[in-house]
């Protein structure tokens, strides 16, 4: 296989455009899209709409190029030969089709500075362009919603304004051929995650949850400047005898891979950088920002948790995962940094979900449970199921938020409080309904549903590759995903209809909101709105209440416009549909061949001649060598003489049924005890019987009988909740208030007595000391010179002449 | 050397106005002194010009000449402004900015 059989094309050649036009978008709505008759979203929606064409070109362009390596017997078979591949791990390898098929790099020089040439540029290859289609087709979907949700909106051209440059910043990062441009995106979306979050600033909690989100990644970025540095000094003598520098991405995975890196190099600027993913991927230690970030309008959440800036920092590792791989020694190991991160993060994140009563706080702390799937994903080796579960965990986490924020638009009077302004919805709302259980039974890992295949591969290949601890940990986590969404969509959709849910208006809600406090449901009397409350069940609704629909679509809950549920609609498709892409079960595996680049050595080619401009295929490109099984090969050994690797040869665990059985059973154990649980604690109904037992003695043990729910609804919420999810959120609140504050605490004492100390001694006695007397001397020299500044120009004429002479009277006595 | 005497002369001019800034009493008759000065200076750009058979010097010049107008534009108005406000343009009784 030589080079001339890669092909390329105008899309993958120019995918620099993508975040460009988004970025000269948001400069047009900036000037004048308040003059525009839509206010500017037109712009925005048109140019996230180029850039989609461009990015669904650049994938169909990427893929005939995977193809054109693969052969024409590997293009004819399609996926079979992935499934082949994945079946077989080690006799297809030994085939030697698999090539690595060359990035798509281009770079132009952005400025230099002490002989440093910093680039913009393109790095397109399958991660890449992944991203790109996810991020431009999510980014389009969100706009449009948000034309509905946002309408009328006094800040409506700076919204979509900083939506389009928050997809361009996403954009211009998953592009980056560069740490560089790397890190300029990654701060252009901090910055607009700063103003979306902030939107609604009048109110003092929104800023204040906008600049702690700002702050917090702030943290983890001094790890991303850091890593960068410690990284650009271990790569660039190699990198630059290679024809690039240390900053290029490229060259920083030839570099990791090719043996001369140090190990404690590798390894410190992992931990660097994978403490910027941290920050930016609300993993463990940092993952408060998240769930105050749903301050934000519904679609900044849905497009921050779906496909932008939380998965930056997954995609960081998964950029740079030479790195990681040696660094941290994946797949040799039982434990790292990574795995150990993400695996505490699913579970510290599930609990939390269980006692959120904020429906978009239940999906926050989802998401950041999911982000640790994908981190363990990439800890344990497993990196195209983690990369897979950003692509379908995108489509449907922004289903759920989206369906959430229709809930609040049509439903609940923009509450998002289920237990006080939900529930029963979903025969009002049966789009939103719909669409939140497909999404959710996605995020579940319901067989046949995306989140299936790919959470599945990872809790998988975390067992194939040796990570049994976190095996069970994703095991664990699956069937807490599972509880909690049930809670969550029981309290929204099923049961008793709430506060607002229930047609009450605003002003009735504090009153409302009493009643419904504290178990009280069955002393309420919902008989105004014409309900037979005592018929009502979670699945008892058959006939009732249909003239809930005469309430009026302004007073009552009612479906969204389809401006709001298209997206729905689309997204929920693909909740379904996108798992297929890369579904071992049904024998597809085409994000394997197309995404994830092919652990082969490759010819570094010795000189490249590029003139700068049009530097295609920097570091060369060439023919595969034979590669082995796994104990040898890419991220391995090294690469032989002249030859380099771009990324680790990772196994890939083989699907069965059987293996994939615990998860199943238990998502399908998660969903029923809870199902069983939130029916008996929120489910309840009027008790007909509570004044009889005050009368009779029988009637107290049918009141004994009754109040056993009550027992339930203590075992939920005090001893589950209390014994499993409070103490595990008590001692993260422990964690966090003794030993996380106290060290800040001890730093900022121990700064407060240095700054003490030196302001007595240092302040106080040298410098002021210093200071005093350049003052005294001045003062006093001042009173000297006093007599010249008479005030007369003559004088000040003479003296500045005189003055002149006797500096020309000098220069020439020196030089003469 | 004849180009000599054009240094001479920008000598004397020189003196001429150094004798004006520090001898004259009135503003107006200070500033044409400074103006002096300048044109000395011109005079001596010019003749190293000459010396040096390049044009730079002439270039010099013009840029002086440009700024010596921006100057008594400037100093011509704050000439009038005092006049306006004391009746009188008498530098010795201008000691305002006595330290």
């Amino acid at each position: 296989m030589t080079a001339a059989t890669l092909s390329s094309g105008w899309f993958l050649e120019n995918a620099w455009l993508i975040p460009l036009i988004p970025a000269i978008g948001f400069a047009l709505i900036i000037s004048l899209g308040k003059r525009m008759p839509q206010g500017g979203s037109e712009i925005g929606i048109a140019s996230i709409a180029a850039s989609f064409v461009i990015s669904a070109g650049a994938a169909w362009q990427w893929i005939q190029r995977v193809n054109s390596v693969s052969g024409d017997g590997e293009h004819a078979l399609g996926g079979v030969f992935g499934f082949a591949r994945a079946i077989l791990p080690a006799a297809s390898e030994e085939g030697g089709k698999a090539a690595y098929v060359e990035p798509v790099i281009r770079s132009w020089t952005w400025w230099q500075s002490g002989g440093l040439e910093f680039g913009l540029g393109q790095h397109i290859d399958g991660l890449a362009v992944m991203l790109l289609l996810l991020v431009t087709f999510i980014s389009l979907l969100v706009q449009v919603y948000s034309t509905e949700y946002v309408a009328g909106d006094r800040r409506y051209t700076h919204f979509f304004a900083s939506l389009t440059l928050f997809s361009a910043g996403m954009l211009v990062m998953v592009l980056a051929e560069n740490m560089i441009q790397l890190i300029l995106g990654w701060e252009i979306m901090g910055l607009c995650s700063f103003m979306l979050i902030g939107h609604w600033w009048e109110e003092k909690a929104n800023s204040t949850a906008a600049l702690k989100a700002f702050f917090t990644v702030r943290v983890g970025d001094v790890g991303l400047l850091v890593g960068t540095a410690i990284i650009f000094f271990g790569a660039n003598d190699w990198a630059v005898a290679n024809g690039s520098n240390g900053f290029s991405i490229q060259a920083i995975s030839g570099w990791a891979m090719s043996g001369e890196a140090s190990q404690s190099v590798l390894f410190w600027g992992g931990v660097a950088l994978f403490i910027a993913s941290i920050g930016k991927s609300g993993q463990f230690p940092l993952h408060t920002w998240l769930p105050d970030a749903m301050a934000g309008p519904t679609p900044v959440s849905s497009l921050l948790h779906s496909s932008t800036m939380v998965v930056a920092g997954v995609f960081l590792v998964a950029r740079l995962y030479p790195v990681f791989f040696v660094g941290f020694d994946i797949l040799d190991t039982q434990f790292n940094l990574i795995a150990i991160i993400g695996g505490i993060t699913i579970v510290i994140a599930a609990a939390l979900a269980f006692v959120q009563d904020d429906i978009k706080k239940v999906l926050a702390y989802s998401t950041v449970s999911q982000l640790g799937y994908m981190m363990l994903g990439l800890g344990v080796g497993a990196w195209l199921p983690a990369v897979f579960h950003i692509f379908t965990h995108a489509f449907f986490k922004c289903a759920l938020f989206l369906a959430a924020g229709s809930v609040s638009h049509s439903g609940s009077h923009h509450s998002f409080d289920m237990k006080k302004d939900m529930g029963g919805l979903w025969r009002k709302m049966p789009v939103t309904a719909g669409t939140w259980m497909i999404s959710t039974a996605a995020l579940c890992g319901i067989p046949f549903f995306s989140g299936f295949f790919s959470k599945d591969e990872i809790i998988d290949n975390a067992h194939n590759n040796g990570y049994d601890v976190f095996y069970y940990v994703g095991l664990a986590g699956a069937f807490m995903t599972a509880a909690y969404m049930t809670r969550a969509t029981y309290l929204t959709f099923f049961g008793k209809a709430r506060g607002a849910a229930a047609g009450e208006h605003h002003d009735e809600h504090a009153t409302g909101h009493d009643a419904h406090d504290a178990h009280g449901h069955d002393a309420q009397d919902h008989g105004d709105h014409g309900h037979d409350a005592h018929g009502h069940d979670a699945q008892g609704h058959d006939a009732h209440g249909h003239d809930d629909h005469g309430h009026g679509a302004h007073a009552g809950p009612h479906e969204s416009p389809w401006r709001i549920t298209a997206p729905l609609v689309i997204l929920a498709a693909l909740a379904i549909g996108s798992g297929y892409l890369n579904a071992p079960a049904v024998g597809t595996e085409y994000f394997l061949k197309w995404v994830e680049p092919v652990g082969a050595e490759v010819e570094l080619a010795a000189s490249h001649g590029d003139d700068g401009d049009h530097g295609d295929e920097a570091l060369g490109f060439g023919a595969l060598a034979a590669s082995e099984g796994y104990s040898e090969g890419c991220g391995y050994t090294d690469p032989a003489e002249g030859k380099v690797c771009y990324a680790p040869k990772v196994p890939h665990a083989v699907f069965t049924w059987g293996k994939a059985a615990p998860s199943i059973v238990l998502v399908f154990a998660g969903i029923a005890v809870s199902a069983w649980l939130s029916l008996g604690v929120f489910g309840d109904r009027r008790n007909p019987f509570r004044g009889l037992t005050t009368r009779f003695a029988p009637a107290r043990w049918v009141h004994t009988l009754l109040v056993n729910k009550y027992y339930l609804d203590h075992l939920y919420e005090r001893v589950i909740v209390r014994a499993v999810a409070h103490p595990i959120a008590a001692a993260a609140y422990w964690v966090n208030q003794h030993i996380l504050d106290g060290i800040v605490n001890g730093v900022g004492t121990s700064g407060r007595r240095t700054g003490e100390w030196v302001y007595r001694n240092v302040d106080q006695r040298v410098v002021d000391g210093a200071v005093n007397a350049s003052g005294f001397v001045a003062s006093e020299t001042g009173h000297a010179l006093q007599p010249v500044q008479s005030g007369r120009v003559n004088q000040y004429g003479a003296l500045l002449f005189g003055a002149a002479t006797v500096g020309a009277i000098v220069l020439i006595l020196v030089n003469i | 050397m004849y180009a000599v005497n054009f240094l001479l002369l920008g000598a004397v001019m020189f003196s001429i106005g150094v004798f004006g800034v520090i001898a004259r009493r009135n503003a107006v008759m200070v500033l044409m002194s400074i103006e002096l000065i300048l044109n000395a200076v011109n005079v001596n750009l010019i003749a190293f010009a000459l010396m040096n058979g390049s044009a730079e010097g002439h270039v010099f010049a013009l840029y002086v000449i440009a700024v010596a107008a921006a100057e008594v534009g400037v100093g011509l108005a704050m000439v009038l402004m005092i006049y306006r406000n004391r009746r009188s343009i008498a530098l010795d009784e201008l000691s305002a900015l006595k330290g």
